[in-house]
């Protein structure tokens, strides 16, 4: 594991920015900003006029953050610490449970908060307590 | 239009994702770990995501349908089950060991790291298993 800086106000600001996201893509299209829905709607390649907009959506999400990464030399600060096996673990486990649970931190986190659903609220307080209880234990407890 | 304002968001989200740091998995997992080295920016980015989210939609209440669509596309079911409960765990775990979920996974696919890569070809899979043992028990 490795430091990193506690930056309030581009969090701030850059979470105001995913917010304006989520409001633009329902003010224009009607959509919930999930990125598991978006990105699993793609993996259906059942190529009509839906996958049409998560495909733009999917393609602008890595061309903003090319850009932005220009100014903001996040790259050099990029750092994943767990290994290969624990990455492909937690990403399986991140797609199977997106898909029973209907949603992530964008999905539920963000947008179904926001429209003050009950099942959004009960799915983000549970992954955010099992997250935090799966990394603290994994380093304190386990020591990876 | 609809494919605009798509575009629009895509490059928001990904704009935001990144200036706030959390395609950093490091970043994320800083925040989750309670006892050490403690980040605690996730919070700021949620809390500014979320305040924001909440205002626009409030304004969007008023109006029947959005601009370049026929209707809002809501869920709709109140239930929660363990299905539910079940999935946001199983997503919990995938989070906490990784310090990635499917937007900043999908944005940091960018940056070329080998371990983007693999998370994002076995969120993937997760994902198309799901569906499948899904299908496989609706008998469809």
């Amino acid at each position: 594991m490795s430091a990193t800086v506690f930056t309030p106000y581009s969090g701030l600001f850059g979470g105001i920015l995913i917010g304006l996201a989520a409001v633009v893509l329902m003010a224009g299209n009607g959509r919930i900003m999930g990125a598991s829905g978006i990105f699993g709607g793609l993996l259906t390649l059942n190529f009509d006029r839906n996958f049409a907009w998560r495909a733009i959506f999917t393609a602008c999400l890595l061309i903003g953050t090319a850009w932005t990464a220009v100014f903001t030399g996040i790259a050099q600060e990029m750092a994943f610490g767990k290994s290969p096996l624990l990455t492909a673990f937690g990403g399986f486990m991140v797609g199977f449970g997106v898909y029973l649970g209907n949603g992530c931190t964008s999905g539920h986190g963000i947008c179904g908060n926001a429209r003050f659903s009950k099942r959004s609220f009960v799915a983000t307080s549970v992954f955010l307590v099992v997250a935090i209880g799966t990394t603290s234990i994994l380093r304190h407890v386990i020591g990876i | 239009m609809e494919k605009i304002s798509s575009a629009v968001a895509g490059l928001l989200f990904g704009a935001g994702l990144t200036l706030s740091g959390m395609v950093n998995p490091m970043k994320v997992l800083n925040f989750l770990d309670l006892f050490g080295i403690h980040d605690f920016t996730l919070a700021f980015v949620m809390g500014g995501g979320l305040l924001t989210a909440l205002i626009g939609y409030q304004m969007l209440l008023n109006h029947n349908k959005p601009l370049f669509a026929s209707r809002f596309h809501m869920p709709d079911t109140p239930v929660i089950d363990a299905k539910l409960l079940g999935g946001a765990a199983l997503f919990g775990v995938g989070w906490g060991v990784s310090g990635m979920c499917p937007g900043p996974a999908l944005a940091g696919l960018v940056f070329s790291n080998s371990l983007s890569f693999i998370f994002v070809g076995t969120m993937a899979a997760g994902i198309l298993t799901a569906r499948f043992m899904a299908s496989v028990r609706n008998g469809s």
